[in-house]
């Protein structure tokens, strides 16, 4: 690295909070036209990395230099003004304001007494649009816009200024392939003009796609920088999580039972359309595909959360009519939410109480909710899945990402369902008791339980499913079972390019409604 | 106390900050005036803090589930001019269950618009506050409203009536708080009411019925005013169709200082008995020390923000916002 | 994009459409049921509806800055009633006294300067305990309403000044002082949050107050001029009024808050903030107020005012759901 300048260096740097050391001499830099991988699990400390880097934390020993100059931050504007620029994971765009009033928030050009210099502001936006080669204008409403087009205008935001270093924290989320490659195009023009990248994400295909070098955090350490081309997902999974995850395949089979959930032709508006599966007891099926191709949206229809438009729902043979949860419940059809913390748990409430929720009714003693009762239930659970919790009494809030799942499941398994679904199992759970929680779905499967997977991590639906079915815009693509799915045909699949059906996606341009 | 930190101590002094407050306060005003506290005196609290009280103990239940009722103050004025009115052409007799099912019928109403309909609830009983009054004054033409003949009826059991020497409104106060008390904390009506408040989505994810029962919440505080609008027409035996204006907010505060978080979710009976009579001694207090009723406004304003302000900062973990 | 213009467009129109309603309906059914033989649509009952939209217009439209910015103000009508307390005693203070006429406007900037003050302490309450303002101004409103009757005791004050109900009671180029006032007022306030820094980040900060945050925009100065604004509103409504009746009492001004956040609320600015219109805050003062007229044009009791008032205001935020409906594939929570 010698005669090259790096556009942003951190050296050493070491940030603790009271009884623990989230960063421990954590030190790298960027190269200018470099795209710069920062990798970990949840907890590695990158999070708390970016805010010492954008200011909101001061780190308590150790420097960041921007070029050759110590610099101290103070907030992520001043950072900007430095040059060190955002881009965040969650939009965060005031979606009534336009599209200029967006990028040049809170730095809007002035005239006399406070007015806006609308001119200059439209003027300046357009330069900037223009760059990012997108199809709105700056007077477009920000609401309006698609969410790819909405990431756009955040990384307008970052042109404002003439950055030296852009860092992007999982920016492709939410976004389809198709937009994925219009990113990818606005990131290689940041590096053709000698722009630092620092690219966060924990999708390996995209790391390995876009990026020069990758630095590894684990538990706050800096754990090596590798150069992308010579090395390889394991290598970098080793450094990550310090031992490899075991993500083989699904070999276990069972014997299944009958059928317990038949599906046939269900649709829900625009969401999905002419979904047909059946799924036996004993057995794990995978749903697998992109955000947004209606997987969630399936499951949350099962539960009797949305109205279908078409189609019918069969259980042990019969058609059913689920409208509400109660029904889906009543049904033994139960479902555990992608977004534990708003869906899944009361945080506030403690852990038995969340997890006797959907049977207090029928915890009583005369007209009062029986004690004994419910502590019998979360005992019995808190020990069959190893619940690490002082008490019942703690409040969920205060428990690890696992240990509430767990909870969810728990509160779900006793009520002895017939249909388990279970959207996205670990997300934001650390590496350790995501195998657990991987585990403990084969395990029921085993004791005959029908599951429903949703995944969008490929290794853990190929880990888990003993079937799995693609989805990609709404519909089935193609299913398979264990021994003929590969990972280039789930994604052919999953892309719209499965069975020879290509589908379109619009690229860029305005969302109509 | 082994082990305790400092900041242990700290938001212990911030969840128990208002007791303290109050403590000291009694304290201050028991030295400064001996009759403070007296039987009699503590008594006459407690009874003219019933009325208050039972609207508290309904609001609670709205609250914990995550709404707001600005409607009850307005709702009480109802009640009152109702059983007034209709007590001279029914008969008491009649005239309280007729009383009851409008006032309950109004609670459903607001009950149906934000647990149905999902509207926002402070506007919705905003809208009802003077949706309800134009409805009163329009029931009394605008007039005040009496009982003709009031010293020949058994409708003054209720406000002035004792049982076994105590005052009736005391036994039907701390009656109602008892069982609404066993309700919210031991029964699946008030654990589901804890859980739609916390965090509603979930509860609808636990196939909780939340419409039906923020419905119910409203529909209960319906009632308490009932019982609140009884209270005072029986005490009275006459009123004016304003007698419940700005209660809401007296019942807000109690609810507030007895530490119901306005996010929903948390709170209790007990505590917002505590948080009645603490207003109540402290509007005493003031009027034993021969202030007017318009300094207990200006006491009670300083009080409300005090104990948001501490519930908030506690929450925070520092006492000032570090909004910018 | 058309659904959104379109949207746009009927939320913009959707209160001068209600207007015109009102005023058909009231004109016809004045015809049969008016114990007057005037017609409603009279072109002086025009002129003196506006002027008796100006008290609580005035009040409507600074509320309508404070529920953009993502706050509500409910202690205005206290405020309005302190202020006009200052008023008119200010005017029978020997000092004042001793000036003629020179007291008006030094009656006038005393009272400005109340309203102003206690808008002040609202704003720094909010920015500085973060304490929500829903909280902070119900307190307020009740505390504020103690000041009045400390001050004031619970009597009436009056004081009539003759060179101010002259004033008062002139009209300008065909409209009433009390017009003026509220149309200057719009006026300024809708260059405000059009045209300047201030108004456009006080949209920002009540769309996505974290972005605002993120982008450097210091949320709380501009909360904290938010509020005196309308205290300062409040309080010019009250001189506006005051000017002419002369007389204030302890009560004026009660539900006030109630009147302002329903016109705000007819006009389509939205509760959570980031959303809404000077222009159409001044439509729903004008709608209300043809409701309060025409109500009493067709003989029904004023007490059915606060009736119907209540129930359109919930009708609209009826309106407003069903409008803002995703349709059938809704997540049903």
């Amino acid at each position: 690295m010698t005669g090259i300048i790096p556009v942003l260096r951190l050296e050493g740097i070491v940030k603790t909070f009271p009884g623990v050391r989230a960063l421990d001499d954590v030190s790298f830099s960027v190269l200018p036209g470099e795209v710069h991988a920062l990798m970990g699990e949840n907890g590695a400390g990158k999070s708390t990395l970016m805010k010492v880097l954008g200011g909101i934390h001061q780190p308590d020993e150790g420097q960041i230099l921007i070029g050759e100059e110590p610099t101290v931050m103070t907030s992520p504007m001043q950072a900007k003004a430095k040059g060190v620029v955002f881009i965040h994971q969650e939009l965060s765009l005031a979606d009534e304001l336009s599209v200029a009033e967006n990028i040049f928030l809170g730095e809007l050009p002035l005239k006399r007494f406070g007015r806006v210099d609308w001119q200059k502001l439209y003027a300046d936006t357009d330069a900037i649009l223009n760059t990012l080669n997108v199809g709105f204008d700056a007077r477009t409403r920000v609401g309006d816009l698609s969410i790819a087009n909405q990431q756009m205008v955040e990384i307008g935001r970052a042109l404002t200024v003439d950055p030296r270093a852009v860092i992007f924290d999982e920016p492709t989320a939410s976004l389809t392939d198709a937009e994925k490659v219009v990113l990818f195009k606005v990131i290689a023009d940041l590096q053709a003009k000698g722009v630092g990248i620092i690219y966060i994400s924990h999708r390996m295909e995209e790391i390995f796609r876009i990026t020069d070098r990758i630095t590894v955090l684990r538990d706050g350490q800096y754990r090596g920088t590798l150069t992308t081309s010579q090395t390889n997902e394991d290598e970098v999974t080793q450094l990550m999580i310090g031992r490899s995850l075991d993500l083989s395949r699904n070999t276990s089979h069972h014997a299944l039972g009958d059928v317990a959930l038949e599906v046939r032709g269900l649709g829900c508006g625009a969401l999905f359309q002419d979904v047909s599966f059946a799924l036996r007891q004993g057995e794990v099926l995978g749903f697998y595909g992109l955000v947004g191709a209606g997987r969630t949206e399936i499951a949350e229809t099962l539960f009797g959360l949305r109205t279908p438009s078409a189609g019918q729902i069969l259980l042990n043979g019969e058609a059913v009519r689920i409208s509400s949860p109660i029904d889906a419940i009543r049904h033994g059809i139960s479902l555990v939410p992608e977004d534990r913390k708003n869906q899944g748990l009361v945080l506030g409430m403690n852990c038995r109480d969340n997890m006797t929720l959907p049977q207090v009714d029928d915890l009583t003693a005369g007209p009062f909710v029986s004690d004994g009762a419910e502590i019998a239930i979360f005992d019995q659970y808190r020990d069959k899945l190893d619940i690490r919790t002082p008490g019942w009494r703690q409040i969920v809030g205060n428990l690890s990402g696992g240990n509430q799942q767990k909870i969810v499941i728990g509160k779900w398994l006793s009520m002895r369902p017939q249909v388990l679904i279970v959207d996205e199992p670990t997300r934001g759970i650390d590496v350790g008791s995501k195998s657990e929680i991987h585990n403990l779905i084969r395990a029921l499967a085993a004791q005959g339980y029908a599951v429903i997977v949703i995944s969008s991590e490929m290794p853990e639906v190929l880990h888990v499913s003993d079937r799995i079915i693609a989805m990609f815009a709404g519909r089935v693509m193609r299913e398979f079972t264990s021994d003929e799915v590969t990972e280039d045909n789930l994604i052919q699949a999953i892309s719209g390019i499965g069975d020879g059906k290509v589908m379109k996606e619009p690229v860029s341009g305005q969302m109509h409604g | 106390m082994a082990g305790m930190t400092k900041q242990g101590i700290g938001s212990i002094l911030a969840k128990q900050g208002i007791l303290i407050a109050f403590a000291i306060f009694m304290i201050g005003f028991a030295l400064a005036n001996q009759r403070f506290i007296a039987i009699d005196n503590i008594s006459g609290v407690i009874r003219s803090s019933a009325i208050l009280g039972v609207m508290a103990l309904g609001v609670t239940f709205v609250v914990i589930g995550g709404n707001f009722d600005l409607s009850v103050g307005s709702m009480m004025s109802f009640s009152t001019i109702v059983v007034l009115d209709l007590h001279d052409k029914l008969g008491p007799a009649l005239a309280i269950p007729a009383m009851f099912a409008m006032t309950m019928a109004l609670g459903a109403f607001i009950g149906f618009l934000v647990g149905y309909m999902k509207l926002n609830s402070l506007i919705v009983t905003l809208g009802m506050l003077s949706a309800i009054h134009g409805l009163t004054l329009t029931w009394s033409g605008g007039k005040n409203m009496d009982i003709a003949d009031k010293a020949g009826t058994w409708f003054s059991i209720f406000g002035q009536g004792r049982i076994l020497g105590v005052p009736v409104p005391i036994l039907i106060f701390l009656g109602l708080a008892i069982i609404l008390g066993i309700v919210l904390a031991r029964t699946p009506f008030g654990r589901k009411v804890y859980a739609v408040g916390g965090n509603g989505q979930a509860a609808t994810f636990s196939g909780i019925p939340r419409a039906r029962i923020v419905f119910l919440t409203y529909v209960l505080s319906a009632f308490c005013v009932a019982v609140a609008g009884l209270l005072q027409a029986s005490r009275s035996l006459g009123s004016q169709n304003t007698v419940g204006q700005g209660m809401e907010l007296q019942v807000l505060a109690a609810v507030i200082l007895g530490g119901a978080s306005l996010m929903g979710g948390s709170g209790t009976i007990f505590k917002t008995v505590i948080g009645v009579l603490i207003l109540g001694f402290i509007q005493n207090g003031l009027l034993l020390m021969g202030l007017a009723f318009y300094v207990q406004y200006v006491v009670t304003w300083g009080i409300i923000i005090l104990a948001v302000w501490l519930d908030v900062a506690a929450k925070r973990g520092r006492l000032w916002s570090p909004t910018a | 994009m058309t659904r959104a213009r379109y949207r746009d467009a009927l939320k913009h129109g959707a209160i001068w459409a209600f207007i015109l309603v009102e005023l058909a309906f009231f004109s016809i059914a004045g015809e049969y049921l008016s114990v007057s033989d005037k017609a409603f649509m009279d072109f002086d009952n025009m002129l003196l509806l506006l002027k008796q939209s100006a008290p609580i217009g005035i009040i409507a439209l600074g509320m309508t800055i404070i529920m953009i910015n993502g706050n509500i103000d409910l202690s205005v009508g206290a405020t309005y009633a302190l202020s006009a307390i200052v008023l008119l005693d200010s005017m029978t203070w020997p000092a004042l006294q001793a000036m003629g006429d020179w007291a008006i406007p030094l009656a006038w900037g005393l009272a400005l300067m109340t309203g102003a003050v206690l808008g002040a302490i609202n704003g720094l309450i909010v920015w500085k305990t973060g304490v929500d303002a829903f909280i902070v101004t119900l307190g307020s409103m009740l505390g504020y309403r103690g000041l009045v009757f400390m001050i004031n005791g619970e009597q009436p004050t009056s004081h009539l000044n003759w060179t101010l109900v002259d004033f008062a009671e002139a009209q300008f180029l065909g409209l009433h002082t009390a017009t003026w006032f509220l149309l200057l007022t719009a006026l300024a306030l809708w260059l405000m949050m059009t045209r300047t820094v201030h108004g456009r980040n006080a949209y920002a900060i009540g769309n996505n107050r974290e972005a605002a945050v993120n982008a450097g925009i210091r949320v709380g100065p501009h909360m904290m001029w938010n509020f005196v604004l309308i205290g300062f509103l409040a309080a010019l409504s009250a001189v506006v009024f005051y000017s002419e009746s002369g007389s204030v009492n302890p009560n004026d001004g009660m539900l006030f808050e109630l009147w302002a956040v329903t016109a705000v609320v007819l006009g389509g600015t939205k509760l959570t903030g980031g959303y809404g219109s000077i222009i159409s805050t001044l439509g729903g003062v004008i709608a209300i107020q043809l409701l309060r007229k025409g109500l009493g044009h067709i003989g029904a009791a004023t007490e059915t005012v606060n009736l119907v008032i209540g129930l359109i205001l919930i009708a609209v935020l009826l309106l407003d759901r069903q409008l803002n409906r995703k349709g059938k594939e809704e997540l049903k929570i």
